[in-house]
């Protein structure tokens, strides 16, 4: 049986560009993941019940608007919420290094600023995506 | 199994997951759906189907509209093709049902077709079973439908809605021997772009010429899904091809001879993978397979040699008996 990851790629915020999500989108397609895409300024409620009715492994957040230090932890805190705190959660955009404490300790285990390769990315997803029980 | 009760009593997570397990074809499969089976039946699905980029997503989105507002709950199923290339799959329909999300009332399920021929994944019918036992009352399912390998949908649903686009005029005709022959009703989107009065009237014409049966004409139907127009009559047909299917005793005779397709192609599936991983242990077969490999013989002879062969026709039989188990 093989094991499909998906993933839920999300904007959340007001900017109107989602060049980079849509990047990341096909890129994670091409290293084999199920990437689901559910376009611009998605609020937190929206994108985790996205999360909890695809049954989502990994969802990915790209912010460029800077609201990213109050936006992705009520997205994990929100997942917590629904009893889905075993979701990967990552963040990307344009995210100031002393933010970065502050966004993993508040769950976000991975950051990728705007140069991450997408290679490395699905190499962190492969290597921190849990094992489900069912 | 604890999973399915809490799906039963309307719990999104288990629902959820559960569907995950089908479409994995985990070990648990014929547990769920044993459990699942006297909750099911009560739902009418509903596939939505067309060449890619006609308006199938967000048609699907203003159809779901109609039907809250009808106050019908409702389950969508989207597949997408999975990359032959990588495995991987873009799974983008959901981006047009954004005003749903937070409704209760709606579950949204993206599919990518993983290991299955065609435009259909073979799990479907289990998903469908899911959202049946969870109560929705329509399914609609969004298949891209271009040829005649994207056919299979016509086994899952109960009425098949094609969408095409005004300028499928100009490749209607080899549309003919697929979609043209699946459709209970069509549908001409994007009519804001002109064309679509002659498409339809083109599309009725060939419905009127092969008629596939006398108690329902097919409908076309223009729409214009962006602007929310046409959808209202679309609701409108879809509804009368329920009532026509029910009054003539067809939707019972449609579900049956989907039941029996369901468990023929179950069989097929299962046996034909477990042969192939068969064969491919060697065995007695590598001396045919070598003397083709070799191209000393060509495939038909070896096979005549094959099936004249019963030690080896019997080594199999048992090891299928074995092995399926
Ligand atoms: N002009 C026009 N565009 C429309 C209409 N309906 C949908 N579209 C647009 O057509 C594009 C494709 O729409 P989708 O709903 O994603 O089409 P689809 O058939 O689901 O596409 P795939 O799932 O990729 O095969 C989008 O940009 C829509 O906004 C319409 O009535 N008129
Ligand atoms: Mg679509």
């Amino acid at each position: 049986m093989a094991r499909f990851i998906k993933v839920l790629v999300a904007k959340p915020g007001l900017d109107g560009h989602d060049r980079g999500a849509k990047v990341l989108t096909l890129g994670l397609r091409d290293e084999g993941f199920e990437v689901i895409y559910t376009g611009l300024r998605q609020s937190p409620e929206k994108i985790v019940q996205a999360a909890l009715q695809e049954d989502v492994d990994v969802v990915g957040l790209s912010c460029l608007s800077g609201a990213h230090s109050y936006l992705f932890p009520k997205v994990v805190g929100l997942l917590k919420e629904k009893k889905r705190d075993d979701v990967l959660v990552i963040g990307g955009g344009i995210i100031p290094p002393e933010d970065v404490p502050h966004l993993q300790e508040e769950g976000i285990a991975g950051i990728f600023g705007p140069g991450s390769s997408i290679g490395k990315i699905a190499e962190f997803i492969r290597e921190n995506v849990r094992e489900r029980a069912a | 199994m604890e999973l399915v009760e809490q799906m039963l009593g309307s719990d999104q997570l288990a629902l959820a997951r559960l569907i995950t397990l089908v479409e994995r074809e985990a070990s648990e499969t014929p547990q769920i759906i044993k459990s699942i089976y006297p909750h099911t039946g009560k739902s009418y699905v509903v596939g939505v189907t067309g060449p890619p980029g006609g308006g199938k997503s967000t048609l699907i989105d203003r159809l779901t509209a109609v039907l809250r507002r009808k106050g019908l709950t409702v389950g969508i199923v989207a597949v997408d093709p999975t990359s032959p290339f990588s495995g991987g799959a873009m799974l983008g329909d959901r981006i047009r049902m954004q005003q749903h999300y937070l409704d209760s009332g709606v579950f949204i399920r993206s599919m990518a077709t993983r290991g299955s021929q065609g435009g259909l994944p073979r799990t479907v019918r289990g998903v469908i079973k899911l959202l049946d036992a969870a109560g929705k009352d329509i399914i609609l399912v969004e298949t891209v439908g271009v040829g005649q390998t994207e056919l299979d949908i016509m086994e899952a649903v109960d009425t098949i809605v094609v969408v095409l686009v005004p300028e499928a005029g100009d490749t209607i005709q080899t549309l003919k021997a697929g979609l043209m022959e699946i459709g209970d009703v069509f549908v001409v989107n994007k009519a804001d772009r002109g064309g679509a009065e002659n498409l339809v009237a083109e599309l009725e014409a060939m419905l009127h010429q092969n008629l596939k049966q006398t108690w329902w004409e097919v409908p076309a139907l223009t729409a214009q899904a962006a602007n929310d127009i046409g959808i209202e009559e679309l609701y409108e047909r879809i509804e009368s091809h329920h009532q026509a299917l029910q009054q003539m005793g067809k939707l019972d005779l449609k579900r049956c001879e989907q039941r029996k397709k369901e468990l023929t192609n179950m069989i097929g599936t299962k046996i034909t993978s477990k042969f192939s991983e068969l064969i491919n242990e060697g065995g007695e077969f590598t001396r045919y397979l070598e003397i083709v490999e070799r191209g000393e013989l060509d495939p038909y002879s070896v096979w005549e040699e094959i099936i004249y062969d019963r030690v080896l026709l019997r080594t199999w039989m048992r090891r299928l008996e074995e092995e399926i188990r």
